[in-house]
Order: structure tokens, then C-alpha cells, then sequence
């Protein structure tokens, strides 16, 4: 009993540490533009390829920009887009899921099959492909990776629509009158969320590093709008002569990712400890 | 046994529909006149005339369905149309590069495989040591670096700073090494935590202690028996792992400069030579369903309880 309380208030502390530091970095997104040294976009002929110094923290890019403040800003890029989508595909996915579960049938075997057929596809693959035929930009992006993010949740929220639909709690609810909507949202809802928020928490990390690897092809932001990937990918072509144009945004990929990663499990960890309590 | 490979084929089949459906559907939905993209591609000017013939000798004048029909037709054929690039055969291209990706995925997963299970074997037996715990830390971060990342940090510390390997990769063993070790690091460090996950359960099941109990030598405890009944969920994780080797392989490849059809497909992409780009997203889909098939099949056959039902 009390080592289970240990490991308890151990996975609950740190959550908090994680949500803390993820909290950190999406405040620093926030404020980017008070925070940047330099203006993130303004080209500079008579600073090109600098080291980091005073002015230029993480140096110079081959355009003269500060580095920087590109990647306080791709951080905006970065973690918005990634929280964004996630909670997309997972109101969306949720809903189809739900749906499916309680009405069965026709509709029910529809989405279930495509969200089969979806997963038949490695899924960076058909996001590359998706991404590169819609050709580039943050939205074409996050759509294809989104094609196929939802079908998690949907099959979670189904299979657990289908595994309370019986309980009395919901017949109870059933004969009173309420409307579908209602018994789905007020009722069966809050008993099957903590699934779908684990989920939910680990495609965080999955999600930043899929549109920062389209954004690096080429198929996701593009130039001047600051993103890691695309950074990166920029100066890959000079990495001998500025490496910190490089490894800048390196670092703060492999930290943001992380973090989120990692936030990621001890969600997991705290509301398993929880529903097996 | 039979009975369940005939289910499988079956739903095979219907799968693998669905799939050429869901691939020609894309292209088909794809922005843009595709005569236009082939004339485009090939550098044709478009007038009003060339791109009527050139509609009609594509068939895009004719229903979605019939057009899906005659495309999945050939495709069944092995006839994936012609490049909209150079006119050659996509088919040939995809065969051409195949062979590189299979050798850059097949060293990669080996590499990964030989690291990664001794090590799971170790942090699983001394669990909470500091090895494990040292191991679980580059297992995690490992597991959080996405592969151009990775790549282009081997080319930095390898190439630029210590010298030790050429930035463009050859067609030889050298040239596999920088690619191979890029789309390992991520993967070993996925299957070290799901590998030592498995043996710890199967650590912590009955028959260890009774086996324990009896005198078995722990060692062969672990080799016998908990690696044997490991496999099963080891062969899942690797079957499951050829998906994500395909998408890495389009990155790693594009940055390593190596032939393969992940390179194909980026340059197809950037040339919007569509048929090549429909090419890859079935084949990769095709095979990535084949193996996760024969997953299940040779699951079936290595667990006894489900071998005789």
C-alpha cells in the first residue's frame, strides 16, 4: 500500500515538473517576439555566417539573420502546430469514434474500415506523399499528417463506447430522454477520457517531430517563416562554415521534443496508476 | 492453420483494394490538370491543342471508375505507367532502386537488432542498476531524435569534425555505414525500451521462479526460455518497424545522397512526377501489409496454443 502511494505522489511530482517545463517552453513561444534580440527575418550583408557573440547569441545564418531569434520564433511554429493538431484529429477522431460505437452499423463499419485501410500505410509515407502533391506550407502540413493521427482515437473511442453502452449508468441515462449528444458528452464521455488523453499526450512529441521532417523534405513551412526543420535543412548546405546555424536549432528540437516526450509518459503513468487504483 | 492463412489471404485482398483505391484516389484528387503536369514536367509548352491529345492518350476523359479500373488492372500487372519526367517505365525505376533500400533497411535493422536486444536482455536482468538506468536515458533520448536530425548530426561530428567519413555517401560500405547508423539510432533506441519492457514480463512470470526453483541455470532460464517466449512480441516490434523504415528512408536517403527509392520518391516530389510518386506509396504500402502479415502468420506458427486450435 504504501509503496503504491510512493510511486503515486512520485508519478504525480513528476508530471508536474514536466507540465511545468512544457509550460516553460510554450511561454517562451508566447513571447518570442519580446524576447528575440533581433528582428528574425531582417537579412544582414555585413553579418553573414557570424559566430555567436553579444549581438547574435547562437550566431548568424548564411543570409546574415540571427539565429537566435528564429528559433525563439520556430518554437511558436513548432509547438503550436503540433498542439494544434493533436487536439484536432483528437476532437475529430473522438467524435467519429464515438458515433461509430453508438450507432453501429453501416456508418460504423464505414469509418472503421478506413481508418484500417489508413493504417495499411506506413504514415510518414502518405504524409510525405500527401504533403508533397498538396505542395508545401504549415496547413498542407498538419493536414497530412493529420489524415492519418485521427484513426487512434477513433478506434479508442470506439471500442469504449462499445464496452460502456451496456452499463445500467447509461441505460439509466437512456431512459430519462436525454438526447444522443447529451448521453455521449454528460455521461459517457467523462468515463472514457482517460485513454484518449494518454493518447492524446504521447502524439505531442510524434506529431513536432513529423512536421519538422516535412518542413526539413521541403513539404511543410517554407522560407522566411522560421521553423527548425526547414532552419536545419537551410544550413545543412554550409554546416563546415557555420555549424551553429545547425545546431541551434538542433538542440532545441532534440529539448522541445523531448520534453513533450516525456510529459507524454508521465501522463500515462499517472492516470494508469489512477484507473488501476 | 490453413483455414486461418485462407481468412488472411482473404482480407488480404480486400485490403490491398483499398489500398490501390486510397493511392490512385490521391493523385486523382491531386491539385492541378494532370496533363498539365505531365506537359510541365516533360517541358512541353501547353496549348490548347497538345493538351486535348494529350488527354486523350492519358485516358483522363473517361470516368473516374473506369480510369481506377484500367490503373489497378495493369498495376496487378506490375505496369505502374510511365514516369511523366523522362518517359520510362515506373515499374523499372522502383526495381532499380529497390535493391538499395532493402540493403539500407536490412543493415539498419540488423545493426539495431544486435545492439538493442543484448542491451534489453542487460537492463531488464539489473533492472534499476546504473547501467540500466544510464541506457533507459539514451533509449529516451534516442527515441525523441527525429532522422534527419540524427543525420545531420553524424555528418557534422563524423564528417566535418572528426574527418572519419565522406559527406556523399558511395555505393559502397562506407557509403550504407552514415545512413545505416541514422536510421538505427532512433530505431535501437525504440526496441531497447519495448524489448526490455517484454523480457521484464516475462521475468516476472510463474514459470521463471519455478524454473528457478528446480535448479535451472538463470542463464538458461533467460536464453530458453524468456527469450523464446519474448520472440513473439520481438517479431511484432520489427514487423511493425519496416513501416517507419520507410518513411525514414525517404529522409536519410535524400540527405546521404543513397539511391533508393526514399530518394526516388523525394525527387519525384520535387519534380511533381506523379506516377513515380503513386509508384512508391503502393509499393511501400504493399510490402509494409505483406510483412506485417507474414508477422501474424509466423506468430501463429511459433505459439503452440494457437498452432493447434
Amino acid at each position: 500500500m504504501n509503496v503504491r502511494h510512493d510511486k503515486r505522489s512520485r508519478n504525480r511530482t513528476r508530471l508536474l515538473i514536466f507540465l511545468g517545463l512544457a509550460g516553460l517552453l510554450t511561454l517562451l513561444s508566447i513571447f518570442a517576439p519580446l524576447l528575440a534580440p533581433n528582428d528574425p527575418n531582417a537579412t544582414n550583408a555585413l553579418h553573414m555566417n557570424e559566430a555567436p557573440s553579444r549581438a547574435f547569441p547562437f550566431g548568424t545564418d548564411r543570409y546574415g539573420r540571427c539565429i537566435c531569434s528564429r528559433v525563439l520564433m520556430g518554437a511558436r511554429t513548432s509547438i503550436f502546430s503540433a498542439v494544434a493538431l493533436v487536439a484536432a484529429t483528437f476532437v475529430f477522431g473522438s467524435v467519429l469514434g464515438m458515433l461509430a460505437g453508438w450507432f453501429g452499423g453501416a456508418a460504423d463499419a464505414l469509418v472503421m474500415r478506413l481508418a484500417d485501410v489508413l493504417l495499411a500505410f506506413p504514415q510518414m509515407v502518405l504524409a510525405i506523399a500527401v504533403a508533397g502533391i498538396l505542395g508545401g506550407g504549415l496547413f498542407n502540413a498538419m493536414l497530412a499528417m493529420g489524415v492519418t493521427g485521427w484513426t487512434l482515437y477513433a478506434r479508442l473511442a470506439r471500442a469504449q463506447v462499445l464496452a460502456l453502452k451496456e452499463e445500467a449508468y447509461v441505460s439509466a441515462a437512456r431512459l430519462t430522454g436525454q438526447g444522443v449528444l447529451s448521453i455521449l458528452l454528460k455521461t459517457l464521455l467523462p468515463n472514457m477520457l482517460g485513454p484518449l488523453v494518454v493518447n492524446a499526450s504521447t502524439q505531442i512529441g510524434t506529431m513536432m517531430i513529423g512536421i519538422a521532417g516535412l518542413s526539413f523534405l521541403g513539404i511543410g513551412v517554407t522560407e522566411p517563416q522560421a521553423e527548425w526543420g526547414s532552419m536545419i535543412s537551410g544550413a545543412r548546405a554550409y554546416l563546415q562554415l557555420a555549424p551553429w546555424a545547425v545546431l541551434a536549432p538542433a538542440g532545441a528540437t532534440i529539448l522541445t521534443v523531448m520534453v513533450f516526450n516525456y510529459l507524454g509518459d508521465c501522463v500515462r503513468d499517472v492516470l494508469d496508476v489512477e484507473g488501476s487504483r | 492453420m490453413e483455414k486461418y492463412i485462407a481468412k488472411r489471404l482473404l482480407h488480404l485482398a480486400g485490403i490491398l483494394i483499398a489500398i490501390s483505391f486510397l493511392t490512385f484516389l490521391l493523385m486523382y484528387l491531386a491539385p492541378g490538370d494532370a496533363a498539365v503536369k505531365k506537359l510541365n514536367a516533360q517541358g512541353i509548352a501547353v496549348s490548347q491543342e497538345v493538351l486535348d491529345k494529350t488527354r486523350a492518350d492519358m485516358g483522363l476523359d473517361r470516368p473516374f471508375l473506369v480510369q481506377y479500373g484500367d490503373w489497378a488492372w495493369k498495376a496487378l500487372r506490375g505496369d505502374l505507367g510511365s514516369s511523366y519526367k523522362d518517359s520510362t517505365s515506373v515499374a523499372g525505376k522502383l526495381g532499380k532502386a529497390m535493391g538499395h533500400t532493402a540493403l539500407l533497411a536490412l543493415g539498419s535493422l540488423a545493426l539495431s537488432l544486435l545492439v538493442s536486444l543484448p542491451l534489453a536482455m542487460l537492463t531488464a536482468v539489473k533492472r534499476d542498476s546504473v547501467p540500466d538506468y544510464i541506457l533507459r536515458f539514451f533509449s529516451f533520448v534516442a527515441n525523441s531524435l527525429p532522422n534527419f536530425l540524427i543525420s545531420v548530426l553524424l555528418m557534422y561530428f563524423l564528417c566535418v569534425k572528426a574527418r572519419l567519413l565522406p559527406v556523399v555517401a558511395d555505393k559502397n560500405f562506407k557509403g550504407l555505414l552514415l545512413p545505416a547508423l541514422a536510421l538505427s539510432i532512433p530505431m535501437t533506441g525504440r526496441f531497447l525500451r519495448q524489448f526490455r519492457a517484454e523480457i521484464l514480463e516475462q521475468l516476472g512470470k510463474s514459470y521463471v521462479g519455478g524454473a528457478r526453483s528446480r535448479g535451472v541455470k538463470e542463464r538458461y532460464i533467460l536464453v530458453r526460455n524468456v527469450l523464446h517466449n519474448a520472440s513473439i512480441s520481438i517479431l511484432t516490434v520489427v514487423g511493425l518497424s519496416v513501416g517507419t523504415l520507410f518513411g525514414g528512408s525517404v529522409v536519410v536517403e535524400t540527405i546521404f545522397r543513397w539511391p533508393g527509392l526514399g530518394k526516388l520518391a523525394m525527387d519525384a516530389i520535387t519534380n511533381r512526377d506523379y506516377p513515380v510518386i503513386q509508384g512508391f506509396v503502393l509499393f511501400a504500402a504493399v510490402v509494409y501489409v505483406l510483412v506485417n502479415l507474414l508477422t501474424d502468420v509466423a506468430y501463429h506458427w511459433i505459439d503452440p496454443r494457437v498452432r493447434q486450435e
